[in-house]
């Protein structure tokens, strides 16, 4: 057993380093390394690239349009497109409904929906909340009515993260009342622009538009577009969340984040030194690295096959507390070491139209909404008290 | 000892906590937070009729000669309602530095609620060493010319004047050699570039360009400014505590109740154990900050300067942390509902995280605690 990446592995990372360094367009990576973030366009037009490449999904089947990389190969990759500047792929489609219709959906469903996803010409939505069902999704009410070949859909999905950039949306709906509540679900795949569908902003406390709520009146949707079986859909969400836990972790956005703190701990005086000087602070930083070293190693082990000691099938739950939480600490040191520069708002609220440059430190770019959005990480996706409860039953039941 | 609120207190705390609960909280701060002067000129009005801007100043200023203890009452009552008149920059920063001196031409049109300022102490290089001052005084015929980049100054953009820290002589980091200026906010040289603050409020980056000043613009002692300034920022500081107290007060409330409310798994989340320790947890954090910023006030005039300075850096140190938990679970037990700019909560938990970095955050404090004595 070793760490080192022996000669193939060492000139696939040549390889992958090569081709990102010429191919992420510039206005991309500055978006992402200079922390002014990026707009749907630009992930399209750098799906697109890795697309043409054939490299948008390495972790679906090759039949599927996958790689059939090693673990190995899958860190080396996506370590290197991090530290490049790639920006995050837009999750819903390629790493959550695709590869529930690969796997639950039939023929036409494949042949209708994964090219779109591939190709990036498709952009996707996932609705699971309900405004009554956050932590017990399972007590969701969206009602979908059979009516001949079709459902008629009523209800509301809410925290519906790019609703108002999407083409569809995947959602979970009750398609029976009876007997236990997970047994009534149904996972369906509905259009964005049919009739009866109203998108509703929610602004977010960093003044953002990142989620919506969604509301559906009547809406008519064939019952074609359901993937796999009547009220077999909770079984298949199971299946997207731990299949989730490929790449839950972040790692490659988190050591681009340590990479910006010490950029901003030099930037930055303290007593007439810079914070890089500071005793303090290299402690914090050394804290959060060696957070991040446990991280990425936790989740190499598991790529790799091992699993948990005490909770084999908790790994995602346990990865997603951990790396959440150190997103969160890292967000706090970063507003830390801006001291009196991290207050002026400079985010999205009013700014249409407005060209001058922020207020501030420019190595502090974005600093304030990572910190104010990034609250949302332990309450999203399953908050983390309900992933502790998760491990917990699993470990209680060994 | 006695540890009971006066009379007056009370009916202090009673006609403030009526007027913000009429008057003020998330849906004025959304009103006002996009105008251009960040709050309401009407609401500043009143509190000079109330009597609130002469509360610190004393009797013989023509204010109320209130203590320490007197504004915490009054601050927690703003904390607890999200105020956004400028009452911390003008009456706690501005008004501290100036109740100070012998006599001040200046004290009575703030009383009256006629003349706004600020105290712009940060530069961007100084991170909350007060010390750390780079601006210039340089003399000049009779008068002053100064030349510096003050940062982050609290409605700097509207104040009608502005006290500015400048070196007159020494080195950057020299406790000695600086000086306080009044400046007007519209004096030729002075740029002011405005912009909004992450809990909504307002603050201005100013540059001063060959800015003259006459002699009289200088207070207080020549090359002695630091001192009134810290002094000034200290009584400040206990002030921000209470503000603090009053956004926690409120966010446990909120939490508590929400928790009540809110069903899942077939119960109130109220029921779950984890839910319900965390908010003992919560209940916790405002008593010990309550009890802290309780005992700033009461010791921030202390006559040992290193019993009035662990006071009031303990203090800040308490709220910091207290401030970050209660503010960030709040968050978390609301779920997505405490993310939105619509709820309370979210609002409150930033004013929490701004509160902890003005006048120096967690860590400053930590340190200047462990070094006084």
């Amino acid at each position: 057993m070793n760490l080192e990446f022996d000669g193939e592995e060492l000139a696939f990372q040549t390889e992958v380093r090569e081709w990102v360094g010429s191919n992420l367009p510039e206005d991309i990576r500055d978006g992402v390394m200079n922390g002014t973030g990026i707009v749907k366009e630009q992930t399209i037009r750098w799906q697109k690239i890795l697309h043409d490449k054939g490299w948008i999904a390495p972790s679906w089947p090759k039949e599927y349009g996958g790689t059939e990389w090693t673990a190995a190969q899958k860190y080396i990759f996506a370590n290197e497109l991090a530290a490049a500047g790639a920006p995050a792929l837009n999750p819903f489609g390629l790493t959550m409904c695709g590869p529930v219709i690969y796997t639950f959906g039939n023929e036409e469903q494949k042949a209708e929906h994964l090219p779109g996803i591939l190709n990036s010409d498709v952009w996707w939505c996932q609705g699971y909340s309900e405004p009554g069902s956050g932590s017990d999704l399972a007590s969701l009410k969206m009602a979908a009515i059979s009516d001949g070949d079709d459902y008629i859909v009523n209800g509301s999905k809410i925290w519906t993260s790019g609703a108002h950039i999407a083409d569809w949306i995947f959602c979970l709906v009750r398609t029976s009342t009876e007997g236990k509540r997970q047994e009534g679900i149904s996972f369906l795949l509905i259009p964005m622009d049919l009739p009866g569908i109203e998108v509703s902003r929610i602004t977010m406390i960093d003044g953002g538009h990142h989620v919506n709520q969604v509301f559906f009146t009547d809406v008519r949707v064939p019952k074609a577009n359901r993937i796999g079986e009547e009220n077999k859909g909770w079984t298949y969400a199971k299946f997207l969340l731990v299949n989730e836990r490929n790449g839950i972790a972040q790692i490659g956005g988190k050591k681009r984040q340590l990479a910006r703190l010490n950029k901003l701990a030099k930037a930055t005086g303290m007593e007439g030194e810079t914070l890089a000087d500071s005793r303090t602070y290299q402690e914090k930083m050394a804290h959060a690295e060696i957070a991040l070293n446990a991280l990425e190693y936790t989740e190499l082990r598991y790529l790799a096959g091992q699993q948990s000691a005490f909770a084999p099938g908790s790994e995602a739950s346990g990865l997603k507390i951990k790396a959440t939480e150190l997103q969160q600490s890292m967000s706090e040191l970063f507003l830390e070491m801006a001291a009196y520069y991290s207050l002026p708002y400079n985010g999205f609220r009013d700014m249409d139209g407005v060209n001058e440059p922020p207020i501030g430190m420019p190595e502090f770019t974005g600093g304030n909404e990572d910190f104010l959005y990034g609250r949302a990480a332990t309450i999203y996706g399953g908050s983390n008290e309900i992933q502790k409860d998760v491990m917990a039953k699993i470990l209680l039941s060994m | 000892m006695d540890l009971s609120f006066s009379d007056e207190q009370n009916m202090l705390r009673d006609s403030a906590e009526r007027f913000v609960a009429d008057n003020c909280g998330v849906e004025n701060l959304r009103t006002v937070r996009d105008t251009e002067d960040g709050f309401s000129r009407d609401y500043w009005k009143q509190f000079a009729e109330l009597g609130w801007l002469h509360l610190p100043f004393s009797e013989e200023q023509g204010g109320l000669g209130g203590t320490p203890v007197d504004t915490m009452v009054l601050m927690e009552s703003f904390g607890k309602g999200l105020v956004m008149e400028p009452y911390f920059s003008t009456i706690m920063l501005a008004g501290g530095v100036l109740r100070q001196l012998d006599e001040c031409a200046l004290i009575e049109p703030i009383m009256e609620g006629n003349l706004l300022m600020s105290v712009a102490y940060a530069e961007p290089q100084s991170r909350y060493d007060l010390f750390d001052v780079t601006t210039t005084a340089t003399k000049s015929g009779d008068g002053w010319t100064l030349n510096g980049h003050k940062s982050v100054v609290l409605h700097g953009e509207t104040a009608d004047k502005l006290i500015v820290s400048a070196r007159t002589s020494g080195d950057r980091r020299d406790e000695s050699g600086i000086s306080l200026f009044i400046v007007d906010g519209n004096a030729p040289g002075v740029e002011r570039r405005g912009y909004p603050t992450v809990d909504g409020s307002r603050a201005a980056e100013i540059i001063l360009e060959n800015v003259s000043v006459d002699a009289d613009a200088l207070i207080g002692v020549e090359g002695e400014g630091h001192a009134l300034l810290e002094k000034a920022t200290d009584e400040a500081i206990t002030a921000l505590c209470a503000e603090a107290v009053g956004a926690m007060k409120v966010l446990v409330d909120t939490t508590v109740e929400y928790c009540k409310t809110r069903q899942q798994f077939g119960q109130p989340i109220s029921q779950f154990q984890v839910l319900r320790h965390r908010m003992a947890d919560m209940m916790m954090e405002y008593e010990q900050a309550k009890s802290l910023a309780l005992v700033a006030a009461l010791k921030v005039h202390s006559d040992d300067p290193v019993e009035a300075r662990k006071a009031v850096s303990g203090a800040k140190v308490q709220i910091g942390k207290s401030g970050k938990f209660v503010g960030q679970q709040a968050v978390q037990l609301h779920g997505g509902m405490g993310m939105t700019d619509e709820l309370s909560v979210g609002h409150y938990f930033k004013r929490l995280t701004m509160i902890d970095v003005l006048l120096g955050n967690t860590d400053h404090h930590l340190k200047r605690f462990s070094n006084a004595a």
